[in-house]
């Protein structure tokens, strides 16, 4: 991997979101001195680098951070810290045509295919609009444009003149694909894009993502709860918890090898089909609030393997395995000379099971 | 299951007179003769809805069958008609819906001869439900024990007291840490897999003998799922409760489910014993629902799809729903499949019926 082939980069990227103080907290600070008022730290601190034409999964529960770093690097919006790099320069630093490209280059598809299309408009306008306010396609040309970009994603392009209402979920989403496909972006980012589809759905418009990325040569930033749909798309998966990265590695090596006890907590409540009565063996407790987030390791009030040194000391994200120097893992049983639960995590590998 | 018999007599422990009311009520034995006699038995169930449009075949001929303290899946896309069985079961249906059965058999007594007040007091106590949106089903502007000392009250004369005490238990027995401070809150204080538990308690309340669950943990996060799957499964082996388990993924139920129903167009296309639908379905149907289900097995190739999209039921093709969507269809299939036993308890209704190649 070269310097150049980096489309994207995140540099200690953070996300806070403040309440802003109202009247009863500012005449309560003014009798009780400064307060300061409490933020949530939806990302806290997150070092990516996304290679020009992989899938990268970014998986975690509601409320880590994911759907607000995949806004912060397509500019919607802006980091409270740290740095977005676009081939190698500051999106901040961007002016002007090289903002420009850098916004059109970065499109994204939204989770809830009914409350991100706007329900007055058709889909020539939805799809068509952009492209032609950009003049990447001239207006006496925008019908052609949008009915090959209709076939494109598998849409019948005689329902051009529709309403999004006209559509079914699954054609929904694929009217979102077209119209982030319209601007020729070479990043698209993936919040849930599937998530609120039926199965059978899902996997057809699975499957029109990696044909698009083949004919394309799409980036993908796939933003997802589900790590079986992540699985199946993914070239590399970050596991983020509270804000932060625990575990990034590629797919093959955190299915195999997850080293990140959080990881492998994931993979063993994957639901997955199989025979026999499953013994449900839960990860205890819920993602701890982002407002007063737990000292030292982020995971250790749920962790199974919680050790002094965790609860003071937060474990930063590392290479982990010598033989696989891309696997970075932010754990402190990885510093130990025989990892603590070896025994434990294969049992939970030969569980998440290669074929 | 026998053996569980003595935990559900158990299970009203409060109300000590409950046993004897609904003894009253039903005129049922309370004693169940063995655990292969049927808790519900529904042949031929109808929900239509009478729309401007046309008649709705929401659900069209649907046959279950659940023993005592056995979990089925119900498995089907959305518009499959799964949600609406359930609610017809609960007789939940509102004008324009109908719903006719030829048989609807709950516990010895014949659902359809209830008069309302009767199936009030049914609901809630030998069968309730828990909905896909816990937010939804309770009560925002009243707090948690109000909820639940209503729920208890609703169905006997029991005091306050004894309610409130009631309500502390099953909190306890879904797995919510300090239950007496969970009590005093209003739902909007609560994570959404702490709302879905209270509303399996409020549920679990009067000991029901069936619960039915309706996608509740589509809007939950995979680990907090994993924690519902659990205590759902305990309570459920050891109350002797049967489940109905209404969800869109197969993957989910398959690891809790003894029994799976798949749906389709508002029929029962496939049914059977869950190792052998998830290891030898015979719909071409299941085939497709097994194997769109994207894993780690499945990267770089491409998914399995099944073509087009669930059929308007206003516009159903005549023959098998399926046929416009399916590899096997024929000639044949412009005429209706039965559903027919393959080996005992296993059913499937297609004319090509037979494992995947």
């Amino acid at each position: 991997m070269s310097n150049s082939d980096i489309i994207l980069s995140l540099r200690g990227v953070e996300r806070h979101y403040t309440q802003p103080v109202d009247l009863i907290g500012r005449v309560g600070r003014m009798l009780k001195g400064s307060d300061k008022p409490k933020s949530v730290q939806a990302v806290a601190g997150v070092d990516l680098d996304v290679v020009a034409g992989e899938v990268i999964g970014i998986v975690g529960e509601s409320g880590c951070g994911k759907s607000t770093l995949g806004r912060m690097l397509t500019g919607i919006l802006p980091p409270t810290a740290g740095d977005i790099l676009y081939k190698g320069k500051a999106v901040d630093t961007l002016t002007g045509q090289a903002r420009r490209d850098y916004e059109l280059a970065v499109q994204m598809i939204f989770q809830d295919p009914f409350s991100s299309l706007n329900p007055r408009m058709r889909v020539i306008d939805i799809i068509g609009e952009a492209p032609v306010v950009h003049g990447m396609v001239r207006r006496g040309d925008r019908e052609s444009f949008v009915v090959g970009l209709m076939r494109k994603v598998g849409l019948d392009p005689a329902y051009r003149f529709r309403y999004p209402h006209q559509f079914s979920g699954g054609q929904r989403q694929r009217i979102g694909v077209a119209r982030a496909l319209a601007l020729n972006p070479s990043v698209i980012v993936c919040d849930e894009a599937v998530a609120a589809l039926d199965v059978s759905i899902q996997a057809q418009v699975l499957n029109l993502f990696i044909a698009l990325r083949r004919e394309f040569g799409l980036t993908y930033f796939f933003i997802s709860h589900n790590l079986g749909v992540v699985s199946h798309i993914s070239d590399r998966v970050a596991i983020m918890y509270l804000g932060r990265i625990v575990e990034l590695a590629d797919t093959d090596s955190i299915f195999a090898a997850a080293r990140h006890p959080y990881t492998q907590a994931l993979i063993k409540e994957l639901p997955a089909l199989r025979i026999g009565q499953r013994q449900f063996d839960p990860i205890k407790g819920e993602l701890p609030s982002p407002i007063d987030p737990p000292s030292g390791c982020p995971f250790h009030p749920r962790c199974p393997y919680a050790m002094d040194r965790c609860r003071v000391e937060r474990p930063l994200l590392k290479p982990v395995d010598p033989a696989r120097p891309m696997h970075l893992s932010a754990c402190h049983l990885d510093d130990m000379e025989t990892p603590m639960p070896e025994g434990a995590a294969h049992t939970d590998r030969a569980q998440a099971g290669h074929p | 299951m026998n053996a569980n018999a003595p935990v559900l007599e158990d299970a009203p422990r409060l109300n000590g007179d409950a046993a004897a009311r609904r003894a009253d009520a039903g005129g049922t034995p309370e004693r169940h003769a063995d655990s292969g006699e049927l808790l519900l038995d529904v042949q031929g169930l109808r929900t239509w809805f009478h729309t401007r449009d046309g008649v709705v075949k929401a659900v069209d001929g649907v046959s279950l069958q659940l023993r005592h303290g056995e979990i089925l899946g119900l498995v089907g896309e959305s518009g499959s008609g799964k949600s609406v069985t359930g609610f017809s079961l609960m007789k939940l249906v509102d004008p324009p819906g109908r719903m006719q059965a030829d048989r609807l058999v709950f516990n010895g007594r014949d659902l359809q001869a209830l008069d309302d007040e009767q199936y009030r007091q049914l609901r809630g106590r030998d069968m309730a439900m828990i909905f896909q949106d816990p937010m939804m089903t309770l009560n925002p502007v009243l707090r948690v024990d109000t909820q639940m000392i209503e729920a208890v009250q609703a169905h006997g004369r029991v005091s306050r007291k004894a309610a409130r005490a009631r309500s502390l238990e099953v909190l306890r027995m879904v797995g919510i840490p300090s239950p007496e401070d969970r009590l005093m809150v209003y739902p909007h204080h609560l994570s959404g897999g702490m709302r879905q538990r209270i509303a399996i308690a409020i549920a679990l309340l009067n000991g029901p003998k069936m619960i039915i669950a309706d996608e509740p943990t589509t809007a939950l996060d995979v680990t907090i799922q994993g924690q519902i799957l659990y205590e759902v499964q305990k309570l459920c082996r050891e109350m002797g409760t049967a489940l109905i388990w209404i969800t869109h993924d197969l993957a989910v139920v398959s690891g809790l489910a003894d029994r799976l129903a798949v749906m389709y167009a508002g029929r029962i296309v496939e049914t059977g014993p869950t190792p052998v639908i998830v290891g030898a379905a015979q719909h071409p149907y299941t085939h497709g629902l097994i194997a769109s289900i994207p894993s780690i097995h499945t990267r770089g190739r491409e998914l399995f799809q099944i073509p087009g999209s669930t059929p308007s039921l206003l516009a159903l093709p005549e023959g098998c729903p399926f046929r416009n969507r399916c590899y096997r269809a024929t000639e044949q299939c412009r005429h209706d499949p039965v559903l027919e036993e393959i080996v005992p308890g296993h059913a499937a209704s297609c004319w090509h019926k037979g494992l995947q190649s």
